[in-house]
């Protein structure tokens, strides 16, 4: 079928995508530089009889989108750092509650209201670990927009597939970065709802393990259940059974980590022969790619990992390439935080280098490009 | 006359977790007849609350109901209703999440006049988590983060949601069920965003501090400071200091946030074609 | 003829009541009284002391936190049969 090339930016490829992939209601508070992704949410979701709120802030527009996906809708929410910091305890309540949301943050410089206008990678770990307790995100890193556009298609597909929060992550480059976008057809695109009940409403519950690690799914008023964010049975009342609660916990981290090898997605280039494994993810992404390219035309190996899912990590991936390699260069725009992950990956087999920086620029192929020289 | 509540309520999870005598269960059998007046199918109707012993309500009753987070069930019952605007939704709230860490989400429903029943269980304290002060603490009672007596000024719930924009606004208290009910139940009619503020006893947490902790005791401090609005109007300000003034303050008609959305919808629709 | 005096029944699930006295407290005619029941939260449980005396009004129901306590009118034809 075909495909439709089109000028637009990052953002708005996030709301085109998701609206494609079934997203039929957002909640959002403005914050650069995400705002273009709920101006065009709010433009489009009436067109297609969705629910577009501006609500009183990300706290509320975390809640919202969680609420409306309870009661059946595809949802999205959109921030920036400081915004997806107020997120982080309705984000672990969607994980507890297995309430399928898509929370896209475009990442400026931080800690607080740093650099509003600039890339930074600094929310990794926020996006990670963010909020409280034990807990599994999925997190993706599209580069390219037409990335963009099928990772948000794909960020929507995973968390109704496995009932949990994803994370978009971008940065300020990718969300504002405008060019020509190959748009597949609709009829293209795989969509994947969540598991739906097969029992009566009177026999539902809502958290059944029996099914597997992810439990069915129905609607409120359809399926009148009860969700709390305490510890729950599979009935979804709460429970201080240490065998339940243990058993509750386990499942939902087993429900993201068990199907690594399904979210696990890279790209990569050189990397059959590559001595100088570099490991970069989002715009750093796309400068890394110019800098491995660059290496190979002055006849140095190097080589490219570049991860889509971002969590689950790569782990395995990373620890075989390295293990050829005999340096690892992670780039990065923060001062460390990924390249810690990596290390861990590679247990020692390699050193790991990096090429790291949080000044509001982003990192260019040069300085990528030198630090491969360096290690080669 | 002996009330069915039986099909309202999860049985298997009784007897409820509140203190004896706690007034958090007059409120859930208000609600509960209130819904049944209404002609309402359980199943149509989401009872939303966030955390605190009043939030536990959920817990109990048959409907689709959702227990939150601290001071954020009104965002999360936004998003149902706006997903849902053909569904009931109501919210049950403590003192301190509907008023202090809920505040901001009070003051917006109450502007956005979206079509949710708001329920304030005001028991002037924070009963859950041991009797720290909350925003209703009266001033001079003691709390256990006001050791020496309250020194904070207190909000009104019921100026708070007429000021924000509520559409229907009213206070009852425990010592009133009958009441209590039926300005749920216009509440639950109101077409608009409905705030009802109800006076409870926390004698645990609130009145063992303040040499109240019978809950008898507590109640009829409550009564002996009810005044009827309709008296409350040729009363001075001094004189209704530490009194609660019971009745329905607010009924009006104002846009209502979910049908002005549709609206839209509809013009945006017809636009494009 | 005067009308015959409504009757009515009150029903406690002794299971279910904490033993609050709020009933009791709000009875205006002194139907209902607390007993011992040591096995319970507060030692003792609700009944009813004086049924005659009841005018179904209905308070102690509505007021009673835990659904514990519930007041029926009895049928006069019932009355009537068993009077
Ligand atoms: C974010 C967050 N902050 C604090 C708490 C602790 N907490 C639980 S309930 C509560 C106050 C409850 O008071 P109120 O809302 O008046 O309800 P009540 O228990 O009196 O019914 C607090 C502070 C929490 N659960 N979450
Ligand atoms: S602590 Fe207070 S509010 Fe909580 S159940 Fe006991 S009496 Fe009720
Ligand atoms: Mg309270």
């Amino acid at each position: 079928m075909a495909k439709r090339l089109e000028v637009m930016s990052g953002n708005e490829a996030v709301a085109r995508a998701a609206i494609a992939a079934g997203c039929r209601f957002y909640a959002g508070y403005p914050i650069t530089p995400s705002s273009e992704i709920a101006e065009k949410m709010a433009e489009l979701l009436p067109k297609v009889d969705g629910k577009f709120i501006q609500m009183e802030d990300e706290i509320a527009s975390m809640a919202a989108a969680t609420g409306a996906s309870l009661a059946g809708l595809k949802s999205m929410t959109a921030t920036s750092g400081p915004g997806f910091s107020l997120k982080q305890e309705n984000l672990g309540f969607a994980s507890m509650v297995e309430a399928p949301v898509v929370i896209v943050d475009v990442m400026r410089g931080g800690p607080s209201t740093g650099l509003p206008t600039f890339p930074a990678q600094g929310d990794v770990m926020q996006a990670i670990w963010g909020t409280h307790g034990d807990h599994a995100v999925v997190v993706l890193t599209p580069g390219t927009l037409e990335e963009v556009y099928l990772e948000t298609v794909r960020a929507f597909n995973i968390a109704e597939k496995l009932r949990t929060p994803v994370v978009l992550l971008l940065d300020e480059i990718i969300g504002h970065m405008t060019g020509d976008v190959m748009i597949p057809d609709d009829s293209e695109l795989e969509i994947i709802d969540r598991p739906k009940p097969t029992v009566p409403p009177e026999e539902y519950l809502p958290y059944d393990d029996s099914y597997g690690d992810v439990p069915p799914m129905g609607s409120y008023f359809e399926y009148p259940f009860h969700t709390t964010g305490l510890h729950h049975d599979k009935t979804g009342f709460p429970t201080t059974n240490p065998v339940k609660c243990g058993a509750l916990i386990e499942r939902m981290l087993r429900k993201v980590f068990g199907n690594r090898e399904w979210l696990e997605k890279n790209v990569e280039h050189y990397t059959e022969d590559a001595e100088i494994l570099v490991f970069a993810f989002g715009s750093t992404g796309l400068a890394a790619e110019v800098a491995v390219k660059w290496a190979r035309e002055q006849g140095i190996k190097a080589g490219l990992l570049r991860p889509l899912t971002l969590w689950p990590f790569p782990e395995k991936r990373v620890y075989d390439l390295a293990e050829k390699a005999k340096a690892v260069v992670v780039a990065e725009m923060n001062l460390g935080m990924m390249i810690r992950e990596v290390e861990r990956a590679v247990r020692g087999v390699t050193p790991v280098y990096g090429v790291l920086k949080a000044n509001g620029q982003p990192i260019e192929p040069p300085e990528i490009l030198a630090k491969i020289k360096e290690v080669a | 006359m002996a009330f069915n509540y039986k099909p309202y309520i999860r049985e298997d999870k009784f007897p409820n977790i509140w203190c004896p005598g706690c007034g958090i269960g007059i409120l859930m059998k208000a609600i509960i007849r209130a819904v049944h007046k209404m002609g309402w199918k359980r199943e149509d109707v989401a009872l939303v609350s966030g955390i605190g012993c009043t939030s536990r309500m959920p817990g109990y009753v048959n409907f689709n109901t959702l227990h939150t987070t601290h001071g954020r069930a009104l965002a999360f019952a936004t998003g149902i209703k706006h997903a849902r605007p053909d569904k009931h939704v109501i919210v049950v709230s403590g003192d301190g999440d509907a008023l202090a860490i809920g505040g901001n989400h009070f003051i917006h429903a109450c502007r956005r006049n979206i079509d949710i029943t708001l329920i304030v269980l005001n028991n002037m304290i924070y009963g859950m988590t041991g009797g720290q002060v909350s925003p209703t603490t009266p001033a001079g009672y003691r709390a256990s983060t006001m050791p020496y007596g309250n020194v904070e000024p207190n909000f009104d719930t019921v100026n708070l949601a007429i000021g924000a924009g509520a559409t229907y606004v009213a206070r009852s208290t425990v010592n009133n069920p009958a009441l209590m009910e039926r300005q749920i139940k216009e509440g639950l009619q109101n077409k608009g965003f409905s705030v009802i503020e109800v006076v409870s006893n926390c004698h645990i947490q609130f009145g063992r501090r303040n040499k109240m902790g019978d809950q008898l005791v507590l109640r009829h401090w409550i009564k002996e400071r009810e005044v009827p609005l309709r008296k409350a109007k040729d009363m001075s300000p001094e004189e209704l200091e530490g009194k609660f003034v019971i009745g329905t303050f607010v009924k009006k008609t104002r846009p209502e946030y979910t049908e002005e959305y549709a609206k839209m919808v509809e013009r945006v629709k017809g636009a494009s074609k | 003829m005067a009308k015959p005096k409504k009757k009515f029944r009150i029903e406690v699930n002794e299971e279910w009541c904490k033993g609050c006295v709020i009933c009791v407290d709000v009875c205006p005619t002194n139907v209902l009284d607390m007993k011992d029941m040591l096995s319970k939260w507060e030692g003792m449980v609700v009944y009813v002391k004086d049924i005659d005396k009841c005018i179904g009004c209905d308070l102690c129901e509505l007021s009673c936190p835990d659904f514990a306590i519930e007041v029926y009118e009895v049928p006069q034809e019932e009355e009537a049969q068993s009077g």
